[in-house]
């Protein structure tokens, strides 16, 4: 926690009545246009999906006002879409942390300092580009005309890549991985140097060093990053349905699938909400085993 | 080219087609057009006779785009160019797998389409919802009702209303790389089968539920058009024991059966001769135990935003010798006497296209109570979360 400087006070305690309800003024007009926002398209449309999670699905189609748990009760037949998010949405960011955690400790403690816009840039880059293009891209490499076709000219013929987990889960690695490695490069940019000579002249192997100094310094990026990328593999869809072939599910697609096409808004709007009350839950074990491991509250997300 | 322009210079021809260009692409104001090629005042003095013009003044009354829901593989580019051509009116293309989706659109409100392709048993829904309207004909003079064919294009009259005006016809069968796949396929019970047998990993289901229910249920022997829970239960466990074997659930399933990652598919006329056209060991097969017959119609949703540019989109493709292109492209039979002589021979005589008379009698239309029955919408979703 950061205390305000002695001076900042003294600065506040120094206004006339007039300035403070000037800053108040200026605040509250700067808050306004996010506060707007967030309420038209985040807080309205959440009471909206929790009305029809209690409806129920008109005869067409769509919703119709009811009061009824139906929906809630038949969450159980989306289990295996909820069971598939909640297994490769933590895989996945696990994944992108061994990954990134290298290329991270790489950019931030070992690099030529000169280099290192040019390298954190190589790692950026690519995310200008849309998410939909690159997934294509991945869509060719792994189908028959890509790797396979690599692989059937040293004699292994009809292998197939594409539409299975394991090409979801390359796909949710190398989408993510930028997401990943920023926070960690600068929680370990930020490291005091000094500590890790104070280690190794305190006669720590350069491994214990690692493990006892750099690794919980940099727990706060870590954090930070698998906490962005879970949270946004539980909503992921385009990756599973470009990747997975309709057939690996995840609860986006379920989703997609309920408002797109069998038009079931008060069971898409039913699952929606729990997937919101999962997401809270798992973001708030997180924070509490971020802060028993690093024995710090900052986790840069919340 | 310079920002700055000498309005006074007479402008050269080289300059007259370059800001031609800028003006059809929308990078230049009509007025900045009219202005520096010196033609608005040419144009004043004439009175707007000069006949040139007629398309810059179309353009005026249709809007510079609108927007078409079709289905994957279904159209010739160049019919949409050609028309972008004539009236100026750009046209942007929504691609969609099923009709529920479309359904799902329209009824969620504004979907921003001035034309779609629903397909024939959705009509009656559509209308019954208001979604549609009745087609004001006088604003399509190149359709003919007379040389429809009356039996496959009834359902886009409702109470002697047209809603909607047919597109082309077609059934769905399976595709199958008979390269890769040796066992012979004649029937949907054996789709099945091979789906979870040499077929394994390689088949395809559409992401759709009337063709993928309906096709596990005559697999089953049951009805196409079923609604009753106790065979769409069997059927969902069919689907359910097929899904760990299959390749994908996707309606647009050409991509995945032209890179031989699928051998087999659920498919429609019109893809199944694109597919067979281009890679000839792939058959397109119709089910002896049954499947769909259908007809796929246009029809201008009642929330367009640009209804003047959908009719003279519709009144476009309603031409024969429009129509002609669209169908040597996609594939599909036509219901239009007047298209049909117009054809390349090899494409009347082609059995995809146009399959005997024998081979259609196991084959059904879809029924309406499909496309909103509550118990197949469910079905499906279950599988595919499955």
């Amino acid at each position: 926690m950061k205390r305000p400087s002695p001076g900042a006070d003294a600065s506040i305690s120094r206004m006339t009545h007039a300035q403070k309800t000037t800053a108040r003024w200026i605040t509250w007009g700067l808050m306004a246009p996010a506060t707007l926002w967030l309420f038209v398209f985040l807080v309205l449309p959440f009471i909206a999906i929790l009305v029809f999670a209690f409806g129920e699905r008109a005869p067409e189609g769509g919703y119709q006002a009811a009061f009824t748990f139906a929906q809630f009760l038949n969450l159980p037949s989306r289990l295996a879409a909820f069971q598939n998010t909640l297994v490769l949405a933590p895989v996945g960011a696990a994944l992108c942390l061994v990954v990134a955690y290298p290329v991270a400790y790489y950019l931030a403690v070992k690099a030529d300092p000169r280099h290192r816009l040019l390298l954190v840039s190589i790692v950026v880059i690519p995310f200008w580009t849309s998410l939909l293009v690159r997934t294509y891209a991945w869509m060719y490499l792994l189908g028959s005309r890509g790797i396979p076709h690599v692989l059937e000219m040293i004699g292994i013929s009809d292998v197939r890549l594409i539409n299975t987990p394991a090409a979801v889960l390359l796909g949710i690695v190398y989408g993510y991985l930028p997401l990943m490695i920023m926070p960690i490069y600068v929680s370990l940019d930020k490291l005091d140097r000094r500590l890790l000579e104070a280690s190794a002249d305190l006669g720590a192997k350069p491994a214990v060093t690692f493990l006892k100094v750099t690794v919980p310094l940099s727990l706060p990026g870590v954090m930070t990053g698998l906490s962005l990328v879970t949270v946004l593999l539980l909503g992921e869809y385009l990756i599973p349905q470009l990747l997975g072939g309709g057939k690996i599910y995840f609860i986006g697609n379920a989703l997609v699938d309920l408002f797109l096409q069998s038009r079931n808004w008060p069971l898409g709007s039913a699952i929606a909400v729990t997937l919101v009350a999962v997401v809270v839950v798992i973001m708030a074990l997180a924070m509490k085993i971020a802060w028993r491991a690093a024995g710090t509250r900052q986790v840069d997300l919340l | 080219m310079t920002n700055s322009y000498n309005y006074n210079a007479p402008i050269t021809e080289c300059q007259l087609a370059d800001e031609l260009t800028r003006f059809k692409r929308g990078s230049v104001t009509r007025r900045h057009f009219l202005g520096v090629t010196g033609l608005g005042l040419a144009s004043a003095v004439l009175a707007g006779e000069l006949a040139p013009f007629s398309t810059a003044a179309n353009a005026a009354d249709l809007g510079k785009k609108m927007s078409i829901a079709t289905w994957p593989n279904y159209h010739d580019p160049a019919t949409f160019e050609a028309f972008t051509k004539a009236t100026g009116v750009a046209v942007e293309v929504n691609v969609f797998g099923s009709n529920e989706e479309m359904l799902a659109k329209l009824q969620a409100g504004a979907a921003g389409w001035d034309l779609f392709v629903p397909t024939n048993y959705t009509i009656s829904t559509y209308a019954k919802l208001g979604l549609i309207d009745e087609l004001d004909l006088t604003k399509i003079p190149n359709f003919q009702q007379a040389s429809q064919n009356a039996r496959l294009t009834s359902e886009g009259a409702i109470g002697g209303k047209t809603y909607a005006l047919p597109k082309n016809w077609g059934t769905t069968g399976f595709a199958v790389n008979t390269a890769k796949l040796k066992t012979p396929i004649t029937s949907w019970k054996q789709f099945f089968e091979v789906a979870m047998g040499e077929g394994k990993g390689r088949a395809m289901v559409h992401d759709y539920q009337l063709t993928t229910i309906g096709s596990a249920l005559v697999s089953l022997g049951l009805g196409f058009n079923s609604i009753k829970p106790d065979d769409l239960a069997k059927a969902e466990q069919l689907l359910i024991k097929v899904k760990p074997h299959l390749f994908g659930i996707n309606s647009d399933y050409q991509p995945g059966m032209r890179a031989t990652d699928a051998w087999m598919t659920m498919c429609w006329t019109n893809d199944g001769a694109q597919l067979a056209r281009d890679m000839p060991e792939i058959a397109y097969i119709l089910g002896k135990d049954g499947g769909e017959l259908w007809c796929d119609f246009y029809a201008i949703p009642k929330s367009a935003p640009n209804k003047a540019a959908g009719y003279a989109l519709l009144d476009f493709l309603m031409n024969p010798a429009n129509a002609v292109k669209e169908h040597i492209v996609n594939g599909a039979p036509t219901t239009d006497s007047r298209v049909m002589p117009l054809l390349p021979k090899a494409d009347t005589a082609n059995k995809i296209i146009y399959p005997d008379e024998a081979s259609l009698t196991a084959l059904e239309f879809g029924a309406a109570a499909t496309l909103t029955d509550p118990g197949r919408a469910e079905v499906m979703a279950r599988f595919k979360s499955a």
